[in-house]
């Protein structure tokens, strides 16, 4: 499925709506870590907003893709999804990281719905998402499960554990999608501990590789129908990110990683944001009423 | 002298395989997981006949919790098994994954204590409570016998929330009379008494029992409170036995920090202080033995609890 050329403009404006929306939630909350949003974002917005099936108003719905996001600290970008998606308001967005807001610093799934599992301990999640996809395919393959790691989460030895073990069932139903911005809190991975060459090594574990460019939505919706289409065995998505995507003093930065930014800083983001979404003409929608008509088709797609 | 009329002594984890193989007849959405240990988890009868529903993750036990995990997410009921230590070891992934995801997996540790024997340390769950208890939302249950781990993990079926059920390898006399029903944590008095309290658990309750009759030959009233729900634990009933008895020994094949015996000086002293003396594995590791000379060695056999009461009431 080719994406129309209205509803990529849709999402190339949206993604700017949302990488300020997101770095406005991080600086209210005084801490955060808005590079690994950002890498994420363009991916996050193409599941919610084209490929998975789900119904905001009912996020309990037992039929809906599931996505859980194993790089829990990078969830900030799945609220901010999450908000334009109507899951909840945006206005909730800016209590992130605050006591009481159910926007937790790393997600916690009993508190908010939409989110499917409690992450941020690294590794853990792309096991959740393992046995989701194994009761999926218990009832008859129901719904379909989509996980996104970090590059420095490959580094747990529970992925690995994870990778062995998911082709071994045949999790067709399952995309795993890696966020591979290059950068952890320490420096670069591959001065870490590097993980590559990385297709080599899930090539070998049996997955169905493929290598993308992350901020390219054609890119992304296209892997995703190649997941779909490929039987016996899982997807493994290489999506090659920028940390920090969108915010030329952020861009592939280290030092952005885990800081939060000030308020003059995020004024210089929003400002250069706003300036980029501002050369892609408007669609003949509001961004606004684009979000709930996208929300409202993913749930009609999911009823048919 | 052998009671003709005893019903044969069963492992608890034997009671619990065969508990599986009946439920899952009625549960479909019962799944099991185990590491590769399905043989000595009594796992294996399920696999045999729930084949679909069955899931040799292999020695890989923190993705194991994960995939349990997810499986609950989905409206499963999964069994995820492996030996007490190793499931324990996985402590970030019950923390993460099972607890704070808010599941309903049912994580069941076997071979706990020093009754393994032989194997030695590195196979025995010593430590495997304290660190299930520490855990918010996680229930910890441990079985003294057969009908009392039928009843726990057909109870478990139901339960809401995440559980750790602790099964063992040695085989335990029946303490339970027929017709038993689990309560859900509710402590069991198996005998009365006056002087003093023994609270035990899982494969101390049995040998309590006979240290119970012992001490009742020097003259010695020894209440016995078997206590199969560690958390959340029966405050209202170990404080009746606090002002009955006044003095309580705590008895675990476990260690005394954070096992049962810190679970009841932490209720206990909170509500009805008194004198109580943890008996148990006292701080130091296992070692390889037979099962019978270990619970001699450590005082966990019925003349060993005994000595411990008589020092307590300084007979």
């Amino acid at each position: 499925m080719t994406i129309d050329g209205e509803t990529l403009t849709t999402l190339r404006r949206r993604s700017f709506d949302l990488r300020i929306d997101n770095l406005g939630a991080i600086a209210a909350a005084g801490s955060g870590h808005p590079g690994g949003t950002l890498s994420a974002m363009d991916i996050l917005q193409t599941l919610y907003f084209v490929e998975m099936r789900h119904r905001a108003a009912e996020p309990h719905w037992p039929l809906r893709d599931r996505f859980v996001l194993s790089k829990g600290h990078a969830v900030p970008a799945l609220y901010t999804v999450l908000a334009h998606s109507n899951y909840f308001s945006r206005d909730l967005l800016p209590t992130l990281r605050h006591l009481g807001s159910p926007l937790q610093g790393h997600p916690a799934n009993f508190m908010l719905p939409g989110i499917e599992a409690s992450t941020g301990s690294l590794g853990q999640g792309f096991s959740i998402g393992i046995g989701l996809a194994m009761a999926s395919k218990l009832d008859g393959d129901t719904f379909r499960t989509y996980v996104m790691i970090g590059d420095g989460e490959s580094q747990e030895g529970q992925i690995w554990e994870a990778a062995m073990s998911a082709p071994k069932f045949q999790l067709d139903n399952l995309c795993v999608i890696l966020d591979h911005n290059k950068i952890q809190l320490d420096g670069a991975v591959i001065d870490i501990m590097n993980i590559e060459p990385f297709a080599d090594k899930m090539r070998a574990f049996n997955w169905n590789v493929l290598t993308i460019d992350g901020h390219d939505y054609q890119q992304i919706a296209g892997a995703f129908d190649q997941a779909r289409a490929t039987k016996g065995k899982p997807t493994f998505v290489i999506a090659q990110t920028i940390k920090g995507k969108g915010v030329s003093f952020m861009e592939g930065q280290v030092a952005w990683h885990g800081v939060a930014p000030n308020k003059d800083q995020l004024a210089a983001a929003v400002a250069e944001l706003r300036a980029a979404q501002a050369q892609i003409p408007a669609s003949t929608q509001t961004s606004t009423q684009t979000s709930a008509q996208a929300s409202t088709k993913a749930s009609t797609k999911a009823g048919a | 002298m052998a009671d003709d009329k005893a019903p044969a002594a069963v492992a608890s984890r034997d009671a619990f395989g065969d508990a599986l193989v009946r439920l899952g007849e009625i549960h479909p959405d019962i799944v099991v997981l185990d590491a590769d240990l399905s043989e000595s988890t009594r796992t294996r009868k399920f696999s045999k006949k729930f084949p679909q529903r069955f899931f040799d993750m292999g020695i890989a036990e923190a993705n194991m919790l994960g995939v349990a995990a997810g499986l609950s997410l989905a409206g499963k009921i999964p069994f995820c098994c492996s030996f007490a230590c190793f499931i324990s070891g996985r402590f970030d992934q019950l923390k993460m994954s099972i607890c704070y995801s808010a599941t309903n997996v049912r994580v069941v540790g076997s071979h706990c204590g020093v009754a393994i024997g032989e194997d030695g340390y590195s196979q025995m769950g010593l430590e495997d409570i304290a660190l299930m208890r520490s855990l918010p939302t996680m229930s910890v249950i441990q079985p003294a016998d057969d009908l009392e781990t039928a009843g726990a993990v057909e109870y478990l079926v139901e339960h809401k929330g995440p559980a750790f059920l602790r099964t063992t390898r040695q085989k335990l006399d029946r303490v339970n009379k027929d017709g038993y029903v689990f309560q859900f944590g509710k402590g069991v008095t198996l005998v009365d008494g006056t002087d003093l309290t023994i609270v035990a658990t899982g494969g101390t309750v049995g040998p309590s029992v006979k240290a119970a009759a012992l001490l009742a030959k020097d003259g010695v009233s020894t209440r016995v409170i078997n206590i199969h729900t560690i958390k959340p634990i029966d405050v209202e009933l170990l404080a009746k036995a606090a002002r009955e008895t006044k003095r309580i020994l705590t008895v675990e094949d476990h260690q005394i920090t954070g096992g049962l015996g810190g679970a009841v000086c932490e209720a206990l002293a909170e509500r009805e202080p008194v004198k109580i003396r943890r008996h148990g594995i006292p701080d130091v590791f296992g070692e390889s033995g037979s099962p019978e000379a270990l619970y001699q060695h450590f005082r966990l056999d019925a003349v060993g609890i005994a000595t411990v009461a008589r020092e307590l009431i300084g007979k």
